[in-house]
């Protein structure tokens, strides 16, 4: 095995790019599940942002307002499954899994004529001299806007969860509808915005790869990326650091196992393909081993339909 | 129980009555199952070419109906045997993946006649196999990119550990390294026919550790993508379109391409089919067959290397070379073949090992 040849800077940076695309659809379905809801739809949300994003893109010859649509296509898609299930009282699970379907199928009917086009490029972010640092330069500050970006609504996230009175209401809502809305909240609102939110941050994490990662459109390409972010919440037990934490761990592993195939390491390449997903959540399980606190996690009322009625 | 077993019969019944019924009409249809979508501009998209090219020979005397995206597994089982019920008198099914599902199938058809691309397994009368001979257009691919190498370092990004994948590294590193013995192959399997993220994220790896040209047997075209953008960022890598032209890509990285061309054997076997003289076959069509293209090398490519290939492309075409020519020795030290053997289909079709010169296990 030759480990010298591989470059860990690169590898190291490369790893923040392959996670950002979980990281955003993960963070978005945290924020729907904390609200109550459990929406398996973010494949399908993904998908959409993808192909909005890359036909915004390509037709404008802006990457920045490809993203907007991304964000504006999940969240419309989303708004479906809002109002299946949230007026209609349509199964949250049906619905959700519905949701990937239709998604993947639309998407590929909008990208019929945008297949072997190359999009505009995002360009690398320039931070003066913070990317001329030695090694943390090349790890953290060449990156394009949008890892800062998924990182920055990470943080603000979990601000919102933790300090603020909207927070705490949407908190309020996940664990007991009823309360809520005894209190007078109005459960049904607060439910479709944090749905929206999660729609558009799984469009962004689409988009992330038809426009940067990738970058063209190809049907089909998110290939699985949605039911990642979903696993890495619950394994995350809904706390927004710890998304980071599985995010970037799926993504290194995967890079650093290709990286090892590429280097010739004496390791088994069945083991080495199964290890993203082994040591992500076998990680995920440990810092969350706590059991007692780690069963409070999960919002009591997830995956519950609300009618005002009762 | 008995409920379960009138209902299985009645289904059974309702079945067979719309088989016997699919007997009786005037247009051929064909089926077709695909593992990826048909804009995936690799693999499927070249087999739906080929039943659109059926669809153009034959006009209104077939129907063609196709199913995308179809995991291999029980759900392929499922599609086809709706498309069998649905009244197809042939299906093509186009993945390795589909073997045994394709054979389960047939069993219960026997009128229908079954065609399973790249797979082995012939249990019925019913199922044919057919494949192409993609290891002719790897040793065109592997002597370009023996030349165009400078870090010495080629790429070869592989989907599954089967015979018809092993086959291209071979042949591809066979004669890169003839014209440049120090090559060095990078192998990283993907376990995945399609996956751009994945595939992308691959060929970023190679480029960090010094690859500059690089091959690929999965179907997307993030790889030609990455190197786009390590060009753009001074690099200096190479691609070659897979499956499909990939012409988007070209003159650079892309400067030429492996493409599968189905429409000579599909309107061959409908054809046959058509007027009776269809027989089960194991077809294992190349070069001469046309199944095998080698798409326009680009500019970049030196004239000299261009004529190289070509000239290799026509002595293949007529014949007159095999890839697979001894001496060729194993990776363990073992001969494969003696001076001036020529390997036969048997050894080809149950290749498990790597020539010597390539580092590396193949995973089981």
């Amino acid at each position: 095995m030759d480990l010298s040849s591989i470059n860990w800077l690169l590898l190291l940076a490369s790893l923040m790019v392959a996670a950002t695309p979980i990281l955003l659809a993960a963070i978005g379905e945290l924020v729907v599940e904390k609200a109550g809801v459990l929406n398996l739809g973010v494949e399908g949300m993904m998908i959409m942002g993808a192909v909005c994003g890359f036909i915004i893109a390509v037709e404008t010859g802006s990457a920045p307002l490809g993203f907007v649509a991304a964000a504006a296509g999940g969240a419309l898609l989303s708004m479906l499954f809002g109002v299946l299930t949230q007026f209609l009282m349509s199964n949250q699970v049906a619905t959700g899994l519905a949701l990937t379907l239709f998604g993947l199928g639309l998407s590929a009917l909008m990208g019929q004529g945008y297949i072997g086009i190359k999009a505009p490029g995002i360009g690398k972010l320039d931070l003066g001299p913070l990317s001329d640092l030695p090694v943390l330069g090349t790890i953290l500050f060449r990156h394009d806007a949008m890892v800062y970006v998924s990182i920055a609504i990470v943080i603000a996230v979990w601000a919102f969860l933790k300090f603020t009175r909207g927070g705490l209401i949407l908190r309020a809502v996940g664990e007991s509808h009823d309360a809520a809305h005894a209190l007078g909240y109005n459960v049904i609102r607060v439910r479709l915005m944090a749905i929206a939110f999660g729609g558009g941050c799984a469009g962004l994490g689409g988009a992330y790869l038809s426009l940067v990662r990738v970058p063209s459109w190809t049907e089909g390409m998110t290939a699985g990326a949605g039911w990642i972010a979903l696993a890495i919440v619950v394994f995350a037990s809904w706390k927004a650091g710890r998304i980071i934490v599985g995010a970037y761990l799926f993504g290194g592993i995967t890079v650093l196992q290709l990286n090892l195939q590429a280097a010739g390491a004496k390791i088994p390449v069945e083991v080495l393909s199964m290890s993203p997903y082994l040591i992500t959540i076998i990680v995920l399980v440990v810092i969350s081993a706590d059991r007692k606190r780690a069963a409070h996690n999960a919002p009591a009322d997830l995956g519950k339909s609300f009618h005002a009625s009762h | 129980m008995k409920l379960t077993k009138l209902l299985a019969s009645a289904a059974l019944a309702v079945g067979l009555a719309t088989t016997a019924f699919a007997d009786g009409h005037e247009k051929t249809k064909v089926g077709f199952v695909y593992v990826g979508p048909i804009g995936d501009g690799g693999w499927t998209y070249q087999h739906d070419q080929g039943r659109l090219a059926v669809e153009a020979e034959f006009g209104d005397a077939v129907e063609t109906v196709f199913q995308e995206s179809v995991p291999e597994g029980p759900d392929a089982e499922r599609v086809m045997t709706q498309m069998a019920l649905s009244g197809a008198d042939i299906i093509f099914t186009t993945s390795f993946g589909y073997m045994d599902a394709t054979n389960n199938v047939a069993a219960k058809f026997p009128d229908i006649k079954f065609e399973h691309a790249t797979g082995y397994k012939r249990l019925h009368d019913n199922v044919s196999t057919y494949d192409a001979r993609f290891y002719e257009g790897r040793a065109v691919l592997g002597h370009i990119a023996g030349n165009m190498t400078e870090t010495n370092k080629i790429g070869y990004i592989a989907s599954f550990p089967i015979p018809e994948v092993i086959q291209g590294i071979n042949s591809a590193y066979l004669h890169a390294s003839k014209v440049n013995p120090d090559v060095e192959m990078v192998v990283i399997w993907a376990y995945t026919w399609f996956d751009p993220a994945k595939e992308a994220d691959a060929a970023k790896a190679m480029i960090e550790q010094g690859v500059d040209v690089i091959m690929q047997h999965t179907d997307s075209t993030a790889p030609q993508a990455a190197a786009q953008e390590a060009n753009a960022n001074g690099g200096r890598v190479f691609t070659f379109g897979q499956a499909s032209d990939m012409a988007a890509f070209g003159p650079k990285p892309r400067i030429a391409s492996i493409i599968d061309d189905w429409s000579p054997y599909y309107i061959k076997r409908v054809g046959q089919l058509m007027d009776g003289t269809y027989e089960q076959t194991a077809s294992w069509g190349g070069m001469p067959e046309g199944e095998v293209v080698i798409g326009e090398i680009t500019d970049e490519v030196p004239a000299s290397v261009k004529a190289e290939a070509l000239a290799m492309v026509e002595a293949i075409s007529n014949g007159t070379y095999h890839p697979f020519t001894g001496p060729i020795t194993k990776q363990d030290g073992t001969v494969f073949l003696a001076e001036g053997e020529v390997a036969t289909d048997v050894q080809l079709v149950t290749m498990d090992f790597y020539v010597e010169g390539i580092t590396g296990d193949i995973p089981n």
